[in-house]
């Protein structure tokens, strides 16, 4: 009897999980299936392309706008996460370790940063930069992205940060390690699945921005490539390019996904097991 | 190696509280001196400032004759093995004994000369490639003894490094610390809330109670000649017991009887400011089975009579548990050991008297028994100071004592 429950209800969640995988999956491989799909059967409502072709990922490599759009994103983006863990990770351990004061109003503020409406910050960064002149350059987009990645990059990591055990800091200076020493040589490498997860965290904002990189680029120079998506047109404008946008979004999914494996190898948990007892 | 002297050391909180006091301490070079007291009693805030880890309010720490107030730890020489072990877990029992080594940039050969040195004395060579997380407990704590030993340092400190053993590795792991210390001869402080271990370990004993040094001596002395009854109740197991005494017509009436006092008690207990009221204390082995008391001995005691609690036989002598009619002992100290103990009746403190009988005596539960006790082991305490009054120049003397 508990058996014969405990089959159905095993095929029960089985059965939804299958129902939000297919839910979430099917727009993507629509999109995928209609990049290898040719203009003519386009329209023809098939999931399964009936003619193959990859005219439409020649096309978007053969116009200089997407790859050069392509490099500005993996650019921008890598080092918008770089300098964002980094200082990130400063802060975080700071926070999680010190008791300094006016440690309660910074956490505050970096979570009201957090929280605010991005959209009502648009114009005025759109003036601020155009008076730094950095209007439509690399540094105009990695300013806010940092900005905004910081919060959540300094969350992710000060919760790491606190479950190191404080002991093996002490011991690391008995050791005779210095503050820096102590930190690079014991805390961080501990606390690496923190680093990484928050990496992953933050490249995936900095890759999907659509609102600041639009507002704040106006030419191939700085433009990504969610921006550059959107400005794309057939070469008549009775040419539909919608062959060519599923094959260009095709194409950035890859990096996020290339990103997220590699990294995620390197989140295993249990790092710390065996430190301290307990 | 190295002496370690502490000058008056105090440490204050920035909101107040005092967790140290005018800590006076001469530690000898070579020498293994236990830290011992309750929990918030300041013992560990003191291994932390003589570490490095925490900062000295006032007063002087001077480790080889320097001053090393100022000083950071990696400059102190000193190695520490802590509580948790503090292993670091992302390397390999190898790299967590040369740590130390590689950061005083001594080159490759000589750090695997020591570290397999260190790995022998500990018996740990087996284990040296792997990693912490898969060690058991005793394995990890050699492991961070191992540690501490690799780099020769001027002394060692050690924060309660086996209370997170098992009962009996804790024992095997007391004589492996004792032997190792006295084959380095290298200046030991260790912290431990455990009186076994300060008793068995130490050459010196210092019990802390509130921050301040409430005593220091071998175990021995210490156990024999307690200045005050929190000394008195921290040291031994099962603790002394403590009964109320009330000073009358030269004697005390207590529960176990009139107690005869001796020429120098009753003359301490004539001046104006005299107590009235005493706490007499007596450890469990000066109480014996009245039958089995030969009268040469007898004469040095008296007698009572109490019904038997409970006999917990432990082969080479019999525990047993009286209940005593009378006043309970009172005074901050027992409540404060009786708080530490876990128990809101301290055991000593109670209507209960623990003694501990020779094995011979056929004493039964529920009988009632004729108890014989030794005046001259006996202990009289001021209740309001804690001091032991029969101390005369640092040698208790009992309540006979002329």
């Amino acid at each position: 009897m508990a058996v014969e429950t405990t089959t159905r209800a095993k095929l029960r969640w089985g059965l939804l999980d299958v129902l939000v995988v297919v839910f979430a999956l099917i727009p993507v491989l629509w999109i995928a299936s209609l990049s290898f799909k040719t203009p003519a059967t386009l329209t023809d409502g098939n999931f399964i392309p009936r003619e193959w072709t990859l005219d439409n990922y020649k096309t978007i490599f053969d116009t200089d706008q997407f790859v050069r759009a392509l490099i500005n994103s993996i650019g921008i983006a890598l080092i918008a996460t770089l300098i964002a863990v980094v200082l990130g990770a400063m802060a975080a351990y700071a926070i999680s370790r010190l008791d300094f004061p006016g440690k309660k109003l910074l956490v505050g503020v970096s979570l009201l940063i957090a929280m605010f409406p991005q959209v009502s910050l648009v114009s005025p960064l759109f003036e601020i930069e155009r008076q730094l002149k950095i209007f439509d350059t690399w540094p105009g987009l990695i300013l806010p992205y940092i900005t905004f990645a910081l919060p959540l990059a300094i969350y992710t990591l000060s919760a790491f940060f606190k479950q190191i055990p404080w002991d093996l800091e002490k011991a690391a200076k008995m050791d005779g390690a210095t503050q820096g020493q102590a930190f690079r040589r014991v805390i961080a490498p501990l606390a690496a699945p923190g680093l990484f997860t928050t990496a992953i965290l933050v490249f995936i904002f900095c890759w999907n921005d659509f609102l600041f990189a639009i507002t704040l680029t106006s030419t191939e120079r700085a433009r990504t490539v969610p921006v550059a998506l959107s400005f794309f047109t057939g070469e008549s404008q009775f040419e539909d390019p919608t062959g060519a946008i599923c094959a260009a979004a095709v194409v950035i999914t890859v990096p996020i996904i290339l990103f997220v494996l590699f990294f995620q190898r390197r989140i295993v948990s249990g790092l710390t097991s065996g430190a301290v007892k307990g | 190696m190295a002496d370690i002297v502490l000058d008056k050391v105090s440490k204050s909180f920035p909101d107040g509280t005092v967790a140290v006091q005018d800590v006076d301490l001469e530690i000898a070079d070579g020498e293994f001196v236990i830290l011992v007291g309750p929990s918030g009693c300041g013992k560990s805030t003191t291994l932390n400032m003589i570490a490095g880890l925490e900062d000295i309010s006032s007063g002087e720490l001077r480790i080889a004759g320097q001053r090393v107030n100022d000083k950071a730890p990696r400059d102190r020489d000193i190695a520490m093995v802590f509580q948790s072990y503090a292993l670091y877990p992302n390397m390999t029992v190898r790299e967590n004994m040369a740590f130390p080594l590689r950061l005083a940039k001594l080159d490759k050969e000589t750090i695997n000369r020591k570290v397999d040195e260190a790995a022998k004395v500990l018996e740990l060579t087996s284990l040296l490639d792997r990693k912490p997380a898969n060690l058991s407990g005793g394995q990890r704590q050699r492991v961070a003894m191992g540690r501490a030993i690799v780099r020769q340092p001027k002394a060692f400190l050690m924060d309660e490094p086996l209370s997170n053993l098992d009962a009996k590795l804790r024992v095997q792991m007391r004589t492996v610390v004792s032997r190792l210390q006295k084959q380095l001869g290298t200046t030991t402080v260790y912290v431990t809330h455990d009186q076994t271990e300060a008793m068995t370990l130490g050459d010196r004993v210092v019990i802390m109670r509130g921050g301040a040094v409430q005593q220091v001596g071998p175990p021995q002395e210490l156990y024999d000649h307690p200045r005050n009854l929190f000394v008195a109740g921290f040291i031994g197991s099962p603790s002394m017991n403590f009964l109320h005494a009330a000073v009358q017509d030269g004697g005390l009436h207590t529960a176990l009887g009139e107690v005869p006092l001796g020429d120098r008690v009753r003359r301490e207990l004539e001046s104006a400011d005299a107590p009235r009221e005493l706490i007499l204390g007596i450890r469990p082995e000066h109480f014996e089975d009245a039958e089995l008391v030969d009268d040469d001995t007898r004469r040095r005691g008296m007698e009572f009579e109490a019904p038997v609690d409970i006999v917990e036989s432990m082969g080479s002598d019999k525990y047993v548990y009286f209940t005593v009619e009378g006043e309970k002992a009172s005074a901050a100290e027992l409540e404060e050991l009786a708080a530490d103990a876990g128990a809101a009746d301290f055991a000593g403190a109670g209507g209960n008297l623990v003694t501990r009988l020779s094995a011979e005596s056929t004493v039964a539960e529920g009988q009632t028994r004729r108890v014989w006790f030794n005046l001259e082991k006996i202990h009289l305490f001021d209740p309001g100071t804690g001091r032991n009054l029969t101390l005369h120049e640092g040698r208790a003397a009992g309540a006979l004592a002329d």
